[in-house]
Protein backbone atom coordinates (compact mmCIF):
# COMPACT_ATOMS: atom_id res chain seq x y z
CA UNK A 1 0.00 0.00 0.00
CA UNK A 2 2.57 2.45 -1.03
CA UNK A 3 2.26 5.86 -2.23
CA UNK A 4 2.97 4.96 -6.02
CA UNK A 5 0.47 1.98 -6.03
CA UNK A 6 -2.08 4.37 -4.87
CA UNK A 7 -1.38 7.06 -7.54
CA UNK A 8 -1.45 4.35 -10.46
CA UNK A 9 -4.97 3.21 -8.63
CA UNK A 10 -5.92 6.98 -9.04
CA UNK A 11 -4.91 6.93 -12.62
CA UNK A 12 -6.64 3.88 -13.66
CA UNK A 13 -9.62 4.97 -12.13
CA UNK A 14 -9.13 8.52 -13.97
CA UNK A 15 -8.07 7.00 -17.21
CA UNK A 16 -11.07 4.26 -17.14
CA UNK A 17 -13.27 7.78 -16.64
CA UNK A 18 -11.92 9.30 -19.23
CA UNK A 19 -12.44 7.05 -21.70
CA UNK A 20 -16.37 6.43 -20.57
CA UNK A 21 -16.99 9.91 -20.24
CA UNK A 22 -15.27 10.66 -23.98
CA UNK A 23 -16.70 7.47 -25.93
CA UNK A 24 -20.17 7.26 -24.39
CA UNK A 25 -23.27 8.05 -26.26
CA UNK A 26 -25.82 8.49 -23.45
CA UNK A 27 -25.47 11.55 -21.37
CA UNK A 28 -26.11 9.27 -18.11
CA UNK A 29 -22.91 7.23 -19.04
CA UNK A 30 -21.02 10.16 -19.70
CA UNK A 31 -21.87 11.54 -16.54
CA UNK A 32 -20.79 7.78 -15.21
CA UNK A 33 -17.12 8.55 -16.46
CA UNK A 34 -17.28 11.69 -14.91
CA UNK A 35 -18.10 10.09 -11.60
CA UNK A 36 -15.12 8.06 -12.15
CA UNK A 37 -12.91 10.31 -12.67
CA UNK A 38 -13.94 12.47 -9.52
CA UNK A 39 -13.14 9.23 -7.80
CA UNK A 40 -9.90 8.65 -9.00
CA UNK A 41 -9.35 12.24 -7.95
CA UNK A 42 -11.01 11.77 -4.40
CA UNK A 43 -8.35 8.77 -3.86
CA UNK A 44 -5.55 10.15 -5.03
CA UNK A 45 -5.92 13.17 -2.45
CA UNK A 46 -6.37 11.11 0.54
CA UNK A 47 -3.52 9.23 -0.79
CA UNK A 48 -1.70 11.93 -0.85
CA UNK A 49 -2.65 13.16 2.33
CA UNK A 50 -2.48 10.02 4.49
CA UNK A 51 1.14 9.44 3.04
CA UNK A 52 3.06 12.45 2.19
CA UNK A 53 1.15 15.36 3.73
CA UNK A 54 1.69 14.10 7.34
CA UNK A 55 -2.26 13.61 8.19
CA UNK A 56 -3.08 17.50 8.08
CA UNK A 57 -6.51 17.94 8.33
CA UNK A 58 -6.39 19.95 5.66
CA UNK A 59 -5.46 17.13 2.95
CA UNK A 60 -8.95 15.36 4.17
CA UNK A 61 -10.71 18.63 4.10
CA UNK A 62 -9.71 18.61 0.52
CA UNK A 63 -11.75 15.18 -0.20
CA UNK A 64 -14.69 17.05 1.36
CA UNK A 65 -14.37 19.87 -1.60
CA UNK A 66 -13.78 16.79 -4.17
CA UNK A 67 -16.98 15.06 -2.24
CA UNK A 68 -19.02 18.70 -3.22
CA UNK A 69 -17.73 18.83 -6.55
CA UNK A 70 -19.19 15.03 -7.15
CA UNK A 71 -22.40 16.04 -5.78
CA UNK A 72 -22.69 19.43 -7.72
CA UNK A 73 -21.66 17.28 -10.71
CA UNK A 74 -24.53 14.74 -10.24
CA UNK A 75 -27.08 17.65 -9.53
CA UNK A 76 -26.98 19.79 -12.59
CA UNK A 77 -26.25 17.14 -14.68
CA UNK A 78 -29.31 15.49 -13.96
CA UNK A 79 -30.69 18.78 -14.58
CA UNK A 80 -29.69 19.13 -17.97
CA UNK A 81 -30.55 15.75 -19.13
CA UNK A 82 -33.92 16.36 -17.96
CA UNK A 83 -34.27 19.87 -19.47
CA UNK A 84 -32.90 18.48 -22.89
CA UNK A 85 -34.63 15.30 -22.80
CA UNK A 86 -37.74 17.29 -22.69
CA UNK A 87 -36.69 20.25 -25.31
CA UNK A 88 -35.04 18.20 -27.81
CA UNK A 89 -36.33 14.47 -27.57
CA UNK A 90 -32.59 14.19 -27.03
CA UNK A 91 -30.98 11.12 -25.08
CA UNK A 92 -27.69 10.93 -26.99
CA UNK A 93 -24.97 13.28 -27.64
CA UNK A 94 -25.32 12.74 -31.29
CA UNK A 95 -28.86 14.12 -31.39
CA UNK A 96 -26.87 17.44 -30.12
CA UNK A 97 -25.32 18.56 -33.12
CA UNK A 98 -26.67 22.63 -32.81
CA UNK A 99 -25.77 24.61 -29.87
CA UNK A 100 -28.90 26.38 -30.60
CA UNK A 101 -31.41 27.00 -27.40
CA UNK B 1 -3.51 -8.57 5.86
CA UNK B 2 -3.84 -4.54 5.22
CA UNK B 3 -1.68 -5.24 1.88
CA UNK B 4 -3.97 -8.20 0.60
CA UNK B 5 -7.61 -6.52 1.39
CA UNK B 6 -6.00 -3.07 -0.52
CA UNK B 7 -4.93 -5.01 -3.44
CA UNK B 8 -7.96 -6.82 -3.76
CA UNK B 9 -9.93 -4.07 -3.41
CA UNK B 10 -7.50 -2.05 -5.93
CA UNK B 11 -8.13 -5.01 -8.61
CA UNK B 12 -11.93 -4.88 -7.42
CA UNK B 13 -11.98 -0.96 -8.48
CA UNK B 14 -10.75 -1.47 -11.65
CA UNK B 15 -12.29 -4.35 -13.26
CA UNK B 16 -15.88 -3.12 -11.95
CA UNK B 17 -15.07 0.41 -13.24
CA UNK B 18 -14.26 -1.30 -16.64
CA UNK B 19 -17.16 -2.82 -16.33
CA UNK B 20 -19.66 0.00 -16.27
CA UNK B 21 -18.45 0.83 -19.94
CA UNK B 22 -19.12 -2.88 -20.68
CA UNK B 23 -22.09 -4.52 -19.18
CA UNK B 24 -25.71 -4.46 -21.57
CA UNK B 25 -27.77 -2.95 -18.99
CA UNK B 26 -27.28 0.46 -17.78
CA UNK B 27 -29.00 -0.05 -14.45
CA UNK B 28 -26.17 -2.95 -13.97
CA UNK B 29 -23.73 0.23 -15.17
CA UNK B 30 -24.74 1.75 -12.46
CA UNK B 31 -24.29 -0.57 -9.82
CA UNK B 32 -20.74 -1.62 -11.12
CA UNK B 33 -20.34 2.08 -10.35
CA UNK B 34 -21.55 1.58 -7.10
CA UNK B 35 -19.30 -0.93 -6.85
CA UNK B 36 -16.12 0.38 -7.60
CA UNK B 37 -17.10 3.68 -5.35
CA UNK B 38 -17.42 0.87 -2.51
CA UNK B 39 -14.06 -0.64 -3.33
CA UNK B 40 -12.60 2.97 -3.17
CA UNK B 41 -14.67 3.70 0.43
CA UNK B 42 -12.89 0.73 1.71
CA UNK B 43 -9.39 1.46 1.04
CA UNK B 44 -9.77 5.04 2.08
CA UNK B 45 -10.49 3.35 5.66
CA UNK B 46 -7.56 1.82 5.31
CA UNK B 47 -5.72 4.55 4.68
CA UNK B 48 -6.64 6.04 8.33
CA UNK B 49 -9.63 8.59 6.30
CA UNK B 50 -12.34 6.12 7.94
CA UNK B 51 -15.17 8.92 8.34
CA UNK B 52 -14.30 10.47 4.76
CA UNK B 53 -14.86 6.36 3.23
CA UNK B 54 -18.04 6.41 4.82
CA UNK B 55 -18.94 9.47 3.66
CA UNK B 56 -18.21 8.55 0.69
CA UNK B 57 -20.27 5.29 0.43
CA UNK B 58 -23.13 6.73 1.87
CA UNK B 59 -23.40 9.47 -0.42
CA UNK B 60 -22.88 7.35 -3.66
CA UNK B 61 -25.57 4.75 -1.93
CA UNK B 62 -27.99 7.01 -2.35
CA UNK B 63 -26.59 8.80 -5.86
CA UNK B 64 -26.44 5.56 -7.62
CA UNK B 65 -30.16 4.68 -6.51
CA UNK B 66 -30.75 8.07 -8.13
CA UNK B 67 -29.00 7.07 -10.98
CA UNK B 68 -30.79 3.87 -11.56
CA UNK B 69 -34.11 5.41 -11.96
CA UNK B 70 -32.54 7.66 -14.41
CA UNK B 71 -31.04 4.87 -16.46
CA UNK B 72 -34.81 3.39 -16.50
CA UNK B 73 -35.90 6.39 -17.02
CA UNK B 74 -34.19 7.27 -20.57
CA UNK B 75 -32.02 3.88 -21.80
CA UNK B 76 -33.70 2.20 -24.57
CA UNK B 77 -32.71 -1.19 -23.55
CA UNK B 78 -34.08 -1.91 -20.06
CA UNK B 79 -33.88 -5.55 -19.47
CA UNK B 80 -30.23 -5.45 -21.15
CA UNK B 81 -30.99 -8.73 -22.75
CA UNK B 82 -29.56 -7.73 -25.74
CA UNK B 83 -25.82 -6.80 -26.33
CA UNK B 84 -25.66 -3.09 -25.98
CA UNK B 85 -22.89 -1.09 -27.27
CA UNK B 86 -23.47 2.69 -27.60
CA UNK B 87 -20.27 4.42 -27.88
CA UNK B 88 -18.37 7.02 -30.77
CA UNK B 89 -15.27 7.80 -31.54
CA UNK B 90 -14.17 4.87 -29.76
CA UNK B 91 -10.25 4.44 -31.08
CA UNK B 92 -9.93 8.39 -30.08
CA UNK B 93 -11.16 7.75 -26.64
CA UNK B 94 -9.16 4.38 -25.77
CA UNK B 95 -6.58 6.33 -26.89
CA UNK B 96 -7.22 9.61 -24.88
CA UNK B 97 -8.01 7.20 -21.53
CA UNK B 98 -4.61 5.61 -22.10
CA UNK B 99 -2.90 8.56 -21.88
CA UNK B 100 -4.57 9.97 -19.08
CA UNK B 101 -3.62 6.78 -17.10
CA UNK B 102 0.14 6.82 -18.46
CA UNK B 103 0.24 10.60 -18.15
CA UNK B 104 -0.85 10.48 -14.09
CA UNK B 105 1.01 7.27 -13.54
CA UNK B 106 3.97 8.33 -14.75
CA UNK B 107 3.75 11.34 -12.18
CA UNK B 108 3.01 8.69 -9.32
CA UNK B 109 5.38 6.54 -10.23
CA UNK B 110 8.71 8.89 -11.16
CA UNK B 111 7.06 12.07 -8.94
CA UNK B 112 9.00 13.00 -5.56
CA UNK B 113 6.75 13.58 -3.34
CA UNK B 114 7.99 13.91 1.13
CA UNK B 115 7.41 10.97 2.68
CA UNK B 116 5.55 11.97 6.25
CA UNK B 117 2.60 9.14 6.49
CA UNK B 118 -0.04 10.15 8.87
CA UNK B 119 -0.02 8.13 12.07
CA UNK B 120 -2.64 5.08 10.68
CA UNK B 121 -1.35 2.28 12.41
CA UNK B 122 -4.41 1.64 14.94
CA UNK B 123 -8.00 2.54 14.88
CA UNK B 124 -7.01 4.42 17.61
CA UNK B 125 -4.96 7.05 15.85
CA UNK B 126 -7.86 7.15 12.60
CA UNK B 127 -9.88 8.34 14.95
CA UNK B 128 -7.92 11.36 15.98
CA UNK B 129 -7.93 11.92 12.36
CA UNK B 130 -11.55 11.73 12.12
CA UNK B 131 -11.73 14.02 15.22
CA UNK B 132 -8.87 16.32 13.62
CA UNK B 133 -10.97 16.84 10.61
CA UNK B 134 -14.00 17.64 12.95
CA UNK B 135 -11.71 20.57 14.29
CA UNK B 136 -10.54 21.80 10.81
CA UNK B 137 -14.16 21.65 9.48
CA UNK B 138 -15.75 23.55 12.39
CA UNK B 139 -12.30 25.78 13.07
CA UNK B 140 -10.09 27.42 10.59
CA UNK B 141 -11.66 25.82 7.19
CA UNK B 142 -15.04 26.84 8.59
CA UNK B 143 -15.28 29.37 5.70
CA UNK B 144 -14.32 26.76 3.20
CA UNK B 145 -16.62 24.05 4.66
CA UNK B 146 -19.66 26.92 5.12
CA UNK B 147 -18.89 27.74 1.16
CA UNK B 148 -19.34 24.26 -0.22
CA UNK B 149 -22.65 24.31 2.10
CA UNK B 150 -23.74 27.51 0.09
CA UNK B 151 -22.53 26.26 -3.01
CA UNK B 152 -25.13 22.78 -2.62
CA UNK B 153 -27.89 25.09 -2.34
CA UNK B 154 -27.27 27.10 -5.03
CA UNK B 155 -27.24 23.97 -7.30
CA UNK B 156 -30.30 22.81 -5.53
CA UNK B 157 -31.91 26.30 -6.81
CA UNK B 158 -30.29 25.95 -10.24
CA UNK B 159 -31.00 22.34 -10.77
CA UNK B 160 -34.23 22.87 -9.91
CA UNK B 161 -34.84 25.88 -11.93
CA UNK B 162 -33.38 24.05 -15.12
CA UNK B 163 -35.28 20.99 -14.85
CA UNK B 164 -38.77 22.77 -14.43
CA UNK B 165 -40.90 22.38 -16.76
CA UNK B 166 -42.39 25.78 -16.39
CA UNK B 167 -40.37 29.16 -15.75
CA UNK B 168 -41.26 31.99 -14.40
CA UNK B 169 -43.39 33.50 -17.44
CA UNK B 170 -44.16 30.82 -19.19
CA UNK B 171 -43.03 27.13 -20.33
CA UNK B 172 -39.19 26.88 -19.54
CA UNK B 173 -38.71 25.62 -23.38
CA UNK B 174 -40.38 28.58 -24.84
CA UNK B 175 -38.21 31.23 -23.55
CA UNK B 176 -38.95 32.96 -20.39
CA UNK B 177 -39.72 36.40 -21.73
CA UNK B 178 -40.63 38.90 -19.27
CA UNK B 179 -43.87 40.60 -20.18
CA UNK B 180 -44.16 44.23 -20.44
CA UNK B 181 -44.80 46.47 -17.98
CA UNK B 182 -48.68 47.60 -17.78
CA UNK B 183 -48.48 50.63 -19.48
CA UNK B 184 -52.52 51.34 -19.62
CA UNK B 185 -52.61 53.01 -23.16
CA UNK B 186 -50.29 50.71 -25.16
CA UNK B 187 -52.27 47.72 -24.41
CA UNK B 188 -55.84 48.86 -22.82
CA UNK B 189 -57.32 50.76 -25.17
CA UNK B 190 -60.72 50.88 -23.07
CA UNK B 191 -60.55 52.75 -19.48
CA UNK B 192 -62.45 50.31 -17.32
CA UNK B 193 -59.86 47.72 -18.68
CA UNK B 194 -57.06 49.27 -16.62
CA UNK B 195 -58.58 49.33 -12.84
CA UNK B 196 -59.73 46.23 -13.33
CA UNK B 197 -56.57 44.33 -14.36
CA UNK B 198 -54.83 46.39 -10.92
CA UNK B 199 -57.86 44.59 -9.49
CA UNK B 200 -57.49 41.57 -10.46
CA UNK B 201 -53.46 41.61 -9.53
CA UNK B 202 -54.15 42.86 -6.00
CA UNK B 203 -56.89 40.91 -5.41
CA UNK B 204 -56.19 37.19 -6.62
CA UNK B 205 -52.62 37.03 -7.95
CA UNK B 206 -52.94 33.24 -8.33
CA UNK B 207 -55.61 33.02 -10.53
CA UNK B 208 -54.22 36.06 -12.65
CA UNK B 209 -51.05 34.53 -12.61
CA UNK B 210 -52.14 30.65 -13.49
CA UNK B 211 -53.60 32.27 -16.50
CA UNK B 212 -50.94 34.47 -17.14
CA UNK B 213 -47.87 31.75 -17.11
CA UNK B 214 -49.84 30.13 -20.22
CA UNK B 215 -50.41 32.65 -22.09
CA UNK B 216 -47.91 35.02 -22.10
CA UNK B 217 -44.69 33.67 -23.39
CA UNK B 218 -46.26 33.51 -27.08
CA UNK B 219 -47.69 37.09 -26.44
CA UNK B 220 -46.01 38.99 -23.99
CA UNK B 221 -47.34 42.57 -25.14
CA UNK B 222 -50.82 41.59 -24.53
CA UNK B 223 -51.15 41.44 -21.06
CA UNK B 224 -54.07 43.46 -20.43
CA UNK B 225 -56.25 41.45 -22.75
CA UNK B 226 -54.32 37.79 -22.63
CA UNK B 227 -55.98 37.52 -19.21
CA UNK B 228 -59.31 38.23 -19.58
CA UNK B 229 -61.91 37.05 -23.08
CA UNK B 230 -63.63 39.85 -24.43
CA UNK B 231 -66.40 38.23 -23.74
CA UNK B 232 -66.05 38.41 -19.86
CA UNK B 233 -64.45 41.32 -20.00
CA UNK B 234 -67.85 42.75 -18.95
CA UNK B 235 -68.79 40.29 -15.90
CA UNK B 236 -65.20 40.61 -14.50
CA UNK B 237 -64.69 43.90 -13.65
CA UNK B 238 -68.19 44.03 -12.04
CA UNK B 239 -67.59 41.44 -9.45
CA UNK B 240 -64.11 42.47 -8.40
CA UNK B 241 -65.78 46.33 -8.28
CA UNK B 242 -67.85 44.41 -5.99
CA UNK B 243 -65.12 43.51 -3.58
CA UNK B 244 -63.19 46.56 -3.81
CA UNK B 245 -65.46 49.00 -3.48
CA UNK B 246 -64.34 51.62 -1.11
CA UNK B 247 -61.35 51.70 -2.80
CA UNK B 248 -62.27 51.91 -6.95
CA UNK B 249 -61.69 55.24 -8.29
CA UNK B 250 -63.79 57.70 -8.41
Amino acid sequence: MTLAALLVLGAALFGIGVYGALSQQSFVMVMMGLELMLNGAILAGVALWARAAGGTPKGQLLAVVLMTVMAVEAAVGFALVINIYRIRKADITEKLKALRG
Amino acid sequence: MRNVVFWAMAAAAVVTAWRIFRADSMVRAAYWLMASFVAVGVILVLLGAEFLGLVLLLMMAGEMTIMAVFMVMFMMNPAGLNPMTMVHQHRTAIAAGAAAFLGLAAVGLFGHFPAAPAVTASSAAAAGATEQLGGELLGDSMLVFETAGVTLLATMVGAIAIASRRGRYGDADEGSEEPAVETAPAAAPAAPAAPHTAAADVLAPDEHAGHDMGDHAGAPAGMAHAVSPPAGNGAAPDSHRDHTGPEAPT
